[in-house]
Protein backbone atom coordinates (compact mmCIF):
# COMPACT_ATOMS: atom_id res chain seq x y z
CA UNK A 1 0.00 0.00 0.00
CA UNK A 2 1.22 3.35 -0.94
CA UNK A 3 3.08 4.98 2.40
CA UNK A 4 2.83 9.45 1.79
CA UNK A 5 3.51 11.53 4.38
CA UNK A 6 0.28 13.81 3.23
CA UNK A 7 -1.91 11.57 1.02
CA UNK A 8 -0.91 8.34 2.42
CA UNK A 9 -3.18 5.12 2.99
CA UNK A 10 -2.22 4.44 6.21
CA UNK A 11 -1.72 0.12 6.59
CA UNK A 12 -3.91 -0.14 9.24
CA UNK A 13 -6.37 -3.21 10.28
CA UNK A 14 -9.76 -2.72 9.60
CA UNK A 15 -12.23 -4.99 9.53
CA UNK A 16 -15.61 -4.92 7.99
CA UNK A 17 -18.80 -6.63 9.13
CA UNK A 18 -20.23 -9.15 7.92
CA UNK A 19 -23.89 -10.36 7.20
CA UNK A 20 -25.16 -13.55 6.42
CA UNK A 21 -27.01 -13.33 2.96
CA UNK A 22 -27.87 -16.45 1.89
CA UNK A 23 -26.50 -17.62 -1.23
CA UNK A 24 -28.29 -17.08 -4.66
CA UNK A 25 -28.53 -20.24 -6.49
CA UNK A 26 -30.62 -19.36 -9.12
CA UNK A 27 -28.92 -19.07 -12.50
CA UNK A 28 -29.19 -16.10 -14.53
CA UNK A 29 -31.05 -17.28 -17.77
CA UNK A 30 -29.65 -14.80 -20.14
CA UNK A 31 -25.62 -16.23 -20.26
CA UNK A 32 -24.55 -12.71 -18.70
CA UNK A 33 -23.83 -14.32 -15.46
CA UNK A 34 -20.16 -14.71 -15.26
CA UNK A 35 -19.84 -18.56 -13.76
CA UNK A 36 -18.27 -17.94 -10.39
CA UNK A 37 -19.32 -21.20 -8.46
CA UNK A 38 -19.67 -21.29 -4.63
CA UNK A 39 -19.89 -17.66 -4.13
CA UNK A 40 -22.11 -15.79 -2.76
CA UNK A 41 -23.99 -12.80 -4.20
CA UNK A 42 -24.13 -9.68 -1.99
CA UNK A 43 -26.38 -7.91 -4.57
CA UNK A 44 -29.09 -9.88 -7.02
CA UNK A 45 -31.11 -7.51 -9.39
CA UNK A 46 -33.85 -9.70 -11.38
CA UNK A 47 -35.74 -8.27 -14.25
CA UNK A 48 -35.16 -4.54 -12.62
CA UNK A 49 -36.65 -2.06 -15.18
CA UNK A 50 -36.37 2.09 -13.66
CA UNK A 51 -38.28 4.26 -15.56
CA UNK A 52 -38.32 8.32 -15.08
CA UNK A 53 -41.37 9.22 -16.92
CA UNK A 54 -40.92 8.29 -20.86
CA UNK A 55 -37.42 6.96 -20.16
CA UNK A 56 -36.13 3.93 -19.58
CA UNK A 57 -33.05 3.98 -17.51
CA UNK A 58 -32.48 0.30 -17.03
CA UNK A 59 -34.39 -2.50 -19.05
CA UNK A 60 -34.99 -5.92 -17.34
CA UNK A 61 -31.24 -6.12 -15.85
CA UNK A 62 -30.34 -9.33 -13.88
CA UNK A 63 -27.40 -9.51 -12.23
CA UNK A 64 -25.90 -11.40 -9.49
CA UNK A 65 -23.04 -9.60 -8.09
CA UNK A 66 -21.09 -11.90 -6.05
CA UNK A 67 -18.45 -11.18 -3.22
CA UNK A 68 -14.68 -11.30 -4.25
CA UNK A 69 -12.80 -9.26 -5.78
CA UNK A 70 -14.41 -5.73 -7.05
CA UNK A 71 -16.98 -5.48 -10.26
CA UNK A 72 -16.17 -2.48 -12.71
CA UNK A 73 -19.65 -0.71 -13.99
CA UNK A 74 -18.52 0.71 -17.16
CA UNK A 75 -20.60 1.49 -20.26
CA UNK A 76 -21.11 4.89 -22.04
CA UNK A 77 -22.66 8.25 -21.00
CA UNK A 78 -26.41 7.35 -20.28
CA UNK A 79 -25.90 3.91 -19.84
CA UNK A 80 -27.15 3.51 -16.52
CA UNK A 81 -24.04 3.10 -14.45
CA UNK A 82 -24.64 5.88 -11.64
CA UNK A 83 -28.70 4.77 -11.67
CA UNK A 84 -27.27 1.14 -10.88
CA UNK A 85 -25.61 2.08 -8.45
CA UNK A 86 -28.21 4.09 -6.91
CA UNK A 87 -30.43 1.35 -7.27
CA UNK A 88 -28.62 -0.43 -5.37
CA UNK A 89 -28.41 1.67 -2.51
CA UNK A 90 -31.98 1.78 -2.47
CA UNK A 91 -32.33 5.31 -3.59
CA UNK A 92 -34.11 4.71 -6.43
CA UNK A 93 -36.95 3.25 -6.49
CA UNK A 94 -37.51 0.00 -9.52
CA UNK A 95 -40.58 0.04 -11.82
CA UNK A 96 -40.36 -3.46 -12.19
CA UNK A 97 -38.49 -6.25 -11.00
CA UNK A 98 -36.66 -7.58 -7.77
CA UNK A 99 -33.83 -6.17 -5.91
CA UNK A 100 -31.82 -8.30 -2.69
CA UNK A 101 -29.35 -6.82 -0.63
CA UNK A 102 -28.82 -6.41 2.80
CA UNK A 103 -29.85 -2.36 3.46
CA UNK A 104 -28.18 -2.59 6.65
CA UNK A 105 -25.04 -3.26 4.91
CA UNK A 106 -24.21 -0.99 1.92
CA UNK A 107 -22.64 2.19 1.97
CA UNK A 108 -21.98 4.50 -1.10
CA UNK A 109 -19.66 7.21 -2.32
CA UNK A 110 -20.85 9.71 -4.59
CA UNK A 111 -18.79 10.72 -7.66
CA UNK A 112 -18.98 14.30 -6.03
CA UNK A 113 -19.42 13.75 -2.14
CA UNK A 114 -21.36 16.14 -0.16
CA UNK A 115 -18.92 17.93 2.34
CA UNK A 116 -20.73 18.82 5.90
CA UNK A 117 -19.93 22.18 7.11
CA UNK A 118 -17.54 21.27 9.75
CA UNK A 119 -14.20 19.35 10.17
CA UNK A 120 -12.96 16.44 8.67
CA UNK A 121 -13.55 14.59 11.96
CA UNK A 122 -16.77 15.72 12.75
CA UNK A 123 -17.64 14.50 9.02
CA UNK A 124 -16.80 11.40 10.10
CA UNK A 125 -18.16 11.50 13.73
CA UNK A 126 -21.81 12.23 12.22
CA UNK A 127 -21.34 9.48 10.01
CA UNK A 128 -21.01 7.31 12.60
CA UNK A 129 -23.26 8.14 14.90
CA UNK A 130 -26.02 7.62 12.15
CA UNK A 131 -24.56 4.21 11.75
CA UNK A 132 -25.50 3.94 15.01
CA UNK A 133 -21.62 3.39 16.24
CA UNK A 134 -20.01 4.85 18.43
CA UNK A 135 -18.52 8.13 17.45
CA UNK A 136 -15.43 8.70 19.86
CA UNK A 137 -12.01 10.32 18.80
CA UNK A 138 -10.71 6.53 18.71
CA UNK A 139 -13.27 5.40 16.24
CA UNK A 140 -12.68 8.43 14.38
CA UNK A 141 -9.43 8.43 13.80
CA UNK A 142 -9.23 4.86 12.74
CA UNK A 143 -11.42 5.48 9.67
CA UNK A 144 -9.20 8.71 9.18
CA UNK A 145 -6.48 6.91 9.08
CA UNK A 146 -7.79 4.06 7.09
CA UNK A 147 -8.15 6.94 3.99
CA UNK A 148 -4.92 8.86 5.13
CA UNK A 149 -6.38 12.01 6.05
CA UNK A 150 -5.59 12.00 10.18
CA UNK A 151 -3.23 14.89 9.43
CA UNK A 152 -6.27 16.90 7.93
CA UNK A 153 -8.55 15.96 10.88
CA UNK A 154 -9.32 19.79 11.88
CA UNK A 155 -9.65 21.24 8.66
CA UNK A 156 -12.87 22.47 7.17
CA UNK A 157 -14.11 19.62 5.28
CA UNK A 158 -14.94 21.94 2.54
CA UNK A 159 -11.33 23.20 1.92
CA UNK A 160 -10.26 19.71 0.95
CA UNK A 161 -9.04 19.03 -2.11
CA UNK A 162 -10.81 16.57 -4.86
CA UNK A 163 -9.35 13.96 -3.71
CA UNK A 164 -9.14 14.22 -0.01
CA UNK A 165 -12.53 14.65 -0.27
CA UNK A 166 -13.49 11.67 -2.31
CA UNK A 167 -11.31 9.98 1.10
CA UNK A 168 -13.24 11.48 3.16
CA UNK A 169 -16.49 10.27 1.52
CA UNK A 170 -15.03 6.68 2.04
CA UNK A 171 -14.49 6.69 5.76
CA UNK A 172 -18.08 8.50 5.99
CA UNK A 173 -18.95 5.20 3.64
CA UNK A 174 -17.06 3.04 5.78
CA UNK A 175 -18.35 4.46 8.88
CA UNK A 176 -21.31 2.09 7.87
CA UNK A 177 -19.21 -1.30 8.17
CA UNK A 178 -20.51 -1.77 4.86
CA UNK A 179 -20.15 -5.41 2.94
CA UNK A 180 -21.19 -3.76 0.02
CA UNK A 181 -19.52 -0.49 -1.15
CA UNK A 182 -20.79 1.28 -4.27
CA UNK A 183 -18.77 3.95 -5.76
CA UNK A 184 -19.98 6.06 -8.48
CA UNK A 185 -17.08 7.51 -10.67
CA UNK A 186 -14.57 7.54 -7.94
CA UNK A 187 -11.74 9.23 -9.36
CA UNK A 188 -13.50 11.13 -12.03
CA UNK A 189 -12.26 14.68 -12.03
CA UNK A 190 -9.27 13.65 -10.47
CA UNK A 191 -5.45 13.96 -11.20
CA UNK A 192 -3.38 10.93 -11.57
CA UNK A 193 -1.21 10.71 -8.17
CA UNK A 194 -5.36 11.14 -6.09
CA UNK A 195 -6.42 8.56 -8.51
CA UNK A 196 -3.55 6.68 -7.26
CA UNK A 197 -4.20 7.00 -3.98
CA UNK A 198 -7.56 6.41 -4.42
CA UNK A 199 -7.54 2.52 -6.56
CA UNK A 200 -4.93 2.03 -3.42
CA UNK A 201 -7.74 2.17 -0.97
CA UNK A 202 -9.97 0.81 -3.30
CA UNK A 203 -8.19 -2.60 -3.24
CA UNK A 204 -7.43 -2.00 0.14
CA UNK A 205 -10.86 -1.87 1.54
CA UNK A 206 -11.98 -5.04 -1.42
CA UNK A 207 -8.96 -7.29 0.42
CA UNK A 208 -10.53 -6.15 3.52
CA UNK A 209 -13.24 -8.33 2.67
CA UNK A 210 -15.52 -5.44 1.38
CA UNK A 211 -17.35 -6.17 -2.13
CA UNK A 212 -16.27 -2.55 -3.76
CA UNK A 213 -19.16 -2.31 -7.31
CA UNK A 214 -17.71 0.57 -9.05
CA UNK A 215 -18.99 2.98 -11.62
CA UNK A 216 -16.43 4.26 -14.27
CA UNK A 217 -15.17 5.60 -17.23
CA UNK A 218 -11.89 4.23 -17.29
CA UNK A 219 -10.92 1.10 -19.04
CA UNK A 220 -7.73 1.18 -17.51
CA UNK A 221 -8.93 1.24 -13.41
CA UNK A 222 -11.26 -1.33 -14.43
CA UNK A 223 -8.71 -3.87 -15.88
CA UNK A 224 -6.44 -2.68 -12.60
CA UNK A 225 -8.98 -3.11 -9.81
CA UNK A 226 -11.80 -5.29 -10.98
CA UNK A 227 -12.78 -9.16 -10.89
CA UNK A 228 -15.51 -8.53 -13.20
CA UNK A 229 -16.94 -6.09 -15.52
CA UNK A 230 -20.37 -5.26 -15.95
CA UNK A 231 -21.03 -3.54 -19.33
CA UNK A 232 -23.95 -1.51 -19.99
CA UNK A 233 -25.32 -0.30 -23.32
CA UNK A 234 -28.61 1.92 -23.24
CA UNK A 235 -30.19 0.92 -19.73
CA UNK A 236 -29.11 -3.04 -20.08
CA UNK A 237 -26.55 -5.48 -18.98
CA UNK A 238 -25.19 -5.94 -22.77
CA UNK A 239 -22.88 -8.45 -21.15
CA UNK A 240 -20.85 -9.79 -17.72
CA UNK A 241 -17.88 -11.15 -17.73
CA UNK A 242 -14.83 -11.96 -15.75
CA UNK A 243 -12.63 -9.44 -16.56
CA UNK A 244 -9.52 -10.92 -18.44
CA UNK A 245 -12.24 -12.52 -20.52
CA UNK A 246 -13.68 -8.83 -21.13
CA UNK A 247 -10.79 -7.29 -22.33
CA UNK A 248 -8.98 -10.14 -24.18
CA UNK A 249 -12.22 -12.15 -25.80
CA UNK A 250 -14.72 -8.95 -25.57
CA UNK A 251 -18.17 -11.50 -25.39
CA UNK A 252 -20.38 -8.76 -27.41
CA UNK A 253 -20.12 -6.21 -30.74
CA UNK A 254 -21.09 -3.47 -28.74
CA UNK A 255 -18.20 -4.75 -25.55
CA UNK A 256 -16.22 -4.59 -28.58
CA UNK A 257 -16.49 -1.50 -30.47
CA UNK A 258 -16.50 0.33 -26.59
CA UNK A 259 -13.04 -1.23 -26.07
CA UNK A 260 -11.75 -0.05 -29.56
CA UNK A 261 -13.06 3.45 -28.20
CA UNK A 262 -16.07 3.62 -31.23
CA UNK A 263 -19.04 5.04 -30.37
CA UNK A 264 -21.44 2.82 -28.83
CA UNK A 265 -25.57 3.98 -29.44
CA UNK B 1 -27.87 72.84 12.86
CA UNK B 2 -30.18 70.22 13.68
CA UNK B 3 -27.73 67.98 12.62
CA UNK B 4 -25.41 69.24 15.00
CA UNK B 5 -27.57 69.13 18.30
CA UNK B 6 -28.43 65.69 17.52
CA UNK B 7 -24.64 64.67 17.45
CA UNK B 8 -24.37 67.09 20.81
CA UNK B 9 -26.77 64.95 22.12
CA UNK B 10 -25.36 61.30 20.90
CA UNK B 11 -22.12 62.85 22.15
CA UNK B 12 -22.97 64.02 25.62
CA UNK B 13 -24.44 60.62 26.20
CA UNK B 14 -28.24 61.99 26.76
CA UNK B 15 -29.77 60.43 29.11
CA UNK B 16 -32.99 60.19 27.46
CA UNK B 17 -32.40 59.21 23.98
CA UNK B 18 -30.36 56.11 25.47
CA UNK B 19 -32.63 55.23 28.01
CA UNK B 20 -34.71 54.68 24.61
CA UNK B 21 -32.28 52.64 22.65
CA UNK B 22 -31.38 50.70 25.86
CA UNK B 23 -35.68 49.83 25.53
CA UNK B 24 -35.38 49.85 21.20
CA UNK B 25 -32.67 47.06 21.75
CA UNK B 26 -33.90 45.24 24.38
CA UNK B 27 -37.47 45.12 22.64
CA UNK B 28 -35.84 43.97 19.71
CA UNK B 29 -33.55 41.26 20.86
CA UNK B 30 -35.71 39.52 23.16
CA UNK B 31 -38.27 39.76 20.09
CA UNK B 32 -35.62 38.35 17.50
CA UNK B 33 -34.61 35.51 19.92
CA UNK B 34 -38.54 34.41 20.61
CA UNK B 35 -38.89 34.76 16.76
CA UNK B 36 -36.08 32.62 15.94
CA UNK B 37 -37.19 30.07 18.42
CA UNK B 38 -40.23 29.45 16.45
CA UNK B 39 -39.42 30.62 13.33
CA UNK B 40 -35.84 28.08 12.47
CA UNK B 41 -37.56 24.62 13.90
CA UNK B 42 -40.81 25.81 12.16
CA UNK B 43 -39.50 26.64 8.75
CA UNK B 44 -36.98 23.78 9.13
CA UNK B 45 -40.23 21.11 10.28
CA UNK B 46 -42.22 22.43 6.86
CA UNK B 47 -39.05 22.30 4.89
CA UNK B 48 -38.12 18.50 5.67
CA UNK B 49 -41.88 17.05 5.71
CA UNK B 50 -44.38 16.47 3.72
CA UNK B 51 -48.03 16.55 5.37
CA UNK B 52 -51.59 17.59 3.88
CA UNK B 53 -51.81 20.85 3.32
CA UNK B 54 -47.69 21.96 3.01
CA UNK B 55 -48.32 23.83 0.45
CA UNK B 56 -51.10 26.06 1.59
CA UNK B 57 -49.05 26.45 5.11
CA UNK B 58 -45.85 27.37 2.28
CA UNK B 59 -48.16 30.23 0.70
CA UNK B 60 -49.05 31.04 3.57
CA UNK B 61 -45.86 31.54 5.50
CA UNK B 62 -44.37 33.56 2.09
CA UNK B 63 -47.40 35.67 2.51
CA UNK B 64 -47.57 37.15 6.07
CA UNK B 65 -43.62 38.18 5.42
CA UNK B 66 -45.50 41.09 4.11
CA UNK B 67 -47.62 41.44 7.13
CA UNK B 68 -48.45 45.19 7.95
CA UNK B 69 -46.85 46.13 11.63
CA UNK B 70 -49.75 47.80 12.01
CA UNK B 71 -52.52 45.24 12.00
CA UNK B 72 -50.10 42.80 13.80
CA UNK B 73 -50.15 45.84 15.84
CA UNK B 74 -53.84 46.05 16.49
CA UNK B 75 -54.38 42.18 16.42
CA UNK B 76 -52.07 42.01 19.61
CA UNK B 77 -53.72 44.87 20.67
CA UNK B 78 -57.22 42.72 20.84
CA UNK B 79 -55.71 39.50 22.40
CA UNK B 80 -53.98 41.42 25.33
CA UNK B 81 -57.14 44.12 25.35
CA UNK B 82 -59.37 43.61 28.59
CA UNK B 83 -62.26 42.27 26.56
CA UNK B 84 -59.54 40.08 24.72
CA UNK B 85 -58.74 36.38 25.25
CA UNK B 86 -55.74 37.28 27.09
CA UNK B 87 -56.59 40.14 28.28
CA UNK B 88 -56.07 38.80 32.35
CA UNK B 89 -52.70 38.93 31.71
CA UNK B 90 -52.48 42.59 31.87
CA UNK B 91 -49.74 43.44 29.41
CA UNK B 92 -50.99 45.86 27.12
CA UNK B 93 -49.08 48.84 27.25
CA UNK B 94 -45.74 47.06 28.65
CA UNK B 95 -42.91 46.33 26.60
CA UNK B 96 -43.59 42.79 26.67
CA UNK B 97 -46.79 43.14 24.64
CA UNK B 98 -44.30 45.33 22.32
CA UNK B 99 -42.12 42.14 22.42
CA UNK B 100 -44.66 40.16 21.61
CA UNK B 101 -46.15 42.29 18.72
CA UNK B 102 -42.60 42.34 17.08
CA UNK B 103 -41.92 38.41 17.56
CA UNK B 104 -45.28 38.14 15.78
CA UNK B 105 -44.32 40.34 12.97
CA UNK B 106 -41.05 38.71 12.21
CA UNK B 107 -41.77 35.25 12.94
CA UNK B 108 -42.96 34.39 9.40
CA UNK B 109 -39.91 36.02 7.81
CA UNK B 110 -37.48 33.91 9.89
CA UNK B 111 -39.91 31.04 9.60
CA UNK B 112 -40.30 31.38 5.49
CA UNK B 113 -36.82 32.00 4.82
CA UNK B 114 -35.69 29.04 6.89
CA UNK B 115 -37.89 27.00 4.98
CA UNK B 116 -35.99 27.94 1.85
CA UNK B 117 -32.96 27.57 3.29
CA UNK B 118 -33.49 24.36 5.02
CA UNK B 119 -35.55 23.16 2.24
CA UNK B 120 -32.24 23.63 -0.86
CA UNK B 121 -29.96 22.27 1.63
CA UNK B 122 -31.43 19.64 1.89
CA UNK B 123 -32.08 19.15 -1.93
CA UNK B 124 -28.15 19.33 -1.87
CA UNK B 125 -27.93 17.01 1.34
CA UNK B 126 -30.92 14.55 0.22
CA UNK B 127 -29.05 11.49 -1.23
CA UNK B 128 -26.06 11.51 1.15
CA UNK B 129 -28.34 11.48 4.37
CA UNK B 130 -30.11 8.46 2.78
CA UNK B 131 -27.81 6.99 1.86
CA UNK B 132 -26.25 7.27 5.41
CA UNK B 133 -29.49 6.37 6.86
CA UNK B 134 -29.70 9.75 9.27
CA UNK B 135 -33.01 9.97 11.21
CA UNK B 136 -35.36 12.52 10.65
CA UNK B 137 -33.90 14.55 14.40
CA UNK B 138 -30.47 14.84 13.81
CA UNK B 139 -30.97 15.51 9.71
CA UNK B 140 -32.94 18.43 11.41
CA UNK B 141 -29.94 19.45 13.26
CA UNK B 142 -27.53 18.44 11.16
CA UNK B 143 -29.55 20.94 8.27
CA UNK B 144 -30.04 23.64 10.64
CA UNK B 145 -25.93 23.91 12.03
CA UNK B 146 -24.91 23.70 8.41
CA UNK B 147 -27.23 26.30 7.48
CA UNK B 148 -26.31 28.09 10.66
CA UNK B 149 -24.50 31.45 8.81
CA UNK B 150 -27.84 31.47 6.59
CA UNK B 151 -29.60 31.16 9.41
CA UNK B 152 -27.53 34.24 11.70
CA UNK B 153 -28.49 36.37 8.18
CA UNK B 154 -32.25 35.62 8.36
CA UNK B 155 -32.21 36.34 12.21
CA UNK B 156 -30.37 39.46 11.63
CA UNK B 157 -33.19 40.55 9.01
CA UNK B 158 -36.03 39.73 11.76
CA UNK B 159 -33.97 41.93 13.55
CA UNK B 160 -33.65 44.95 11.03
CA UNK B 161 -37.37 43.96 10.44
CA UNK B 162 -38.52 44.74 14.11
CA UNK B 163 -36.01 47.68 14.78
CA UNK B 164 -37.51 49.19 12.09
CA UNK B 165 -41.05 48.79 12.25
CA UNK B 166 -43.03 51.91 14.46
CA UNK B 167 -46.90 50.83 13.96
CA UNK B 168 -47.11 48.02 15.96
CA UNK B 169 -45.08 48.89 19.27
CA UNK B 170 -47.03 52.41 18.68
CA UNK B 171 -50.46 50.22 19.16
CA UNK B 172 -49.63 47.85 21.55
CA UNK B 173 -47.02 49.91 23.67
CA UNK B 174 -48.95 53.34 23.85
CA UNK B 175 -45.02 55.09 23.33
CA UNK B 176 -45.62 56.09 26.94
CA UNK B 177 -42.29 58.20 27.88
CA UNK B 178 -40.17 56.08 30.11
CA UNK B 179 -41.46 53.05 30.00
CA UNK B 180 -42.79 52.31 26.25
CA UNK B 181 -40.77 54.61 24.39
CA UNK B 182 -38.87 53.09 21.67
CA UNK B 183 -36.38 54.97 18.91
CA UNK B 184 -39.13 54.29 15.85
CA UNK B 185 -42.14 55.86 17.89
CA UNK B 186 -39.93 58.42 19.74
CA UNK B 187 -39.26 59.89 16.34
CA UNK B 188 -42.73 59.74 15.24
CA UNK B 189 -43.17 61.78 18.00
CA UNK B 190 -40.38 64.57 18.52
CA UNK B 191 -41.33 65.25 14.41
CA UNK B 192 -44.58 65.62 15.20
CA UNK B 193 -43.75 68.37 18.19
CA UNK B 194 -41.31 69.62 15.89
CA UNK B 195 -38.25 68.69 18.33
CA UNK B 196 -35.98 67.84 14.95
CA UNK B 197 -32.66 67.12 17.07
CA UNK B 198 -33.61 64.31 19.39
CA UNK B 199 -35.29 63.03 16.24
CA UNK B 200 -32.27 63.38 14.39
CA UNK B 201 -30.26 61.74 16.88
CA UNK B 202 -32.35 59.21 17.17
CA UNK B 203 -32.70 58.42 13.39
CA UNK B 204 -29.01 58.24 13.42
CA UNK B 205 -28.86 55.88 15.94
CA UNK B 206 -31.11 53.72 14.47
CA UNK B 207 -29.64 53.78 10.85
CA UNK B 208 -26.33 53.02 12.70
CA UNK B 209 -27.76 49.83 14.21
CA UNK B 210 -28.97 48.67 10.95
CA UNK B 211 -25.56 49.41 9.46
CA UNK B 212 -23.87 47.53 12.09
CA UNK B 213 -26.25 44.83 11.95
CA UNK B 214 -25.65 44.51 8.26
CA UNK B 215 -21.78 44.79 9.03
CA UNK B 216 -21.68 42.04 11.23
CA UNK B 217 -23.88 39.76 8.55
CA UNK B 218 -21.27 40.76 6.19
CA UNK B 219 -18.49 39.54 8.16
CA UNK B 220 -20.21 36.30 9.28
CA UNK B 221 -20.24 35.35 5.79
CA UNK B 222 -16.41 35.99 5.19
CA UNK B 223 -15.70 34.09 8.80
CA UNK B 224 -17.73 31.12 7.54
CA UNK B 225 -16.17 31.20 3.69
CA UNK B 226 -12.58 31.22 5.23
CA UNK B 227 -13.39 28.86 8.42
CA UNK B 228 -16.31 26.41 7.92
CA UNK B 229 -15.95 26.22 3.86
Amino acid sequence: MRDKRDGAVANQTWQPARADIAEITAVDDNGLEPKIAGTPSVLVLNGIVVCAGATTLLDRVTLHIRAGAPTAVVGPNGSGKTTLLRLAMGLVTPTAGTLRVDPAKRAIVFQKPVMLRRTVADNVAFALRAARQSADREAVSTLLAVVGLVALADRPARQLSGGEQQRLGIARALARRPQLLLLDEATASLDPAQTNIIEDLIGAIARSGVKVVFATHDRGQARRLAGDIVFLVRGRVNAHAPVDTFFTTPPTEAAKRFLSSDLVL
Amino acid sequence: MDTQSALSLILSGDPALFAILRLSLVVTLSATLLGGLVGLPLGAIVALTRFPGRAGVVVTLNGLMGLPPVVVGLLVFLAFSRSGPLGSLGLLFTPQAMIIAQAVLITPIISALTRQVIEDLWAEYRDEFTAMDVRPWPRMQALLWDARFALVTILLAGFGRAAAEVGAVMIVGGNIDGFTRVMTTSIALETSKGNLPLAIGLGMVLIGIILAVNAIAWSLRLWSARHAG
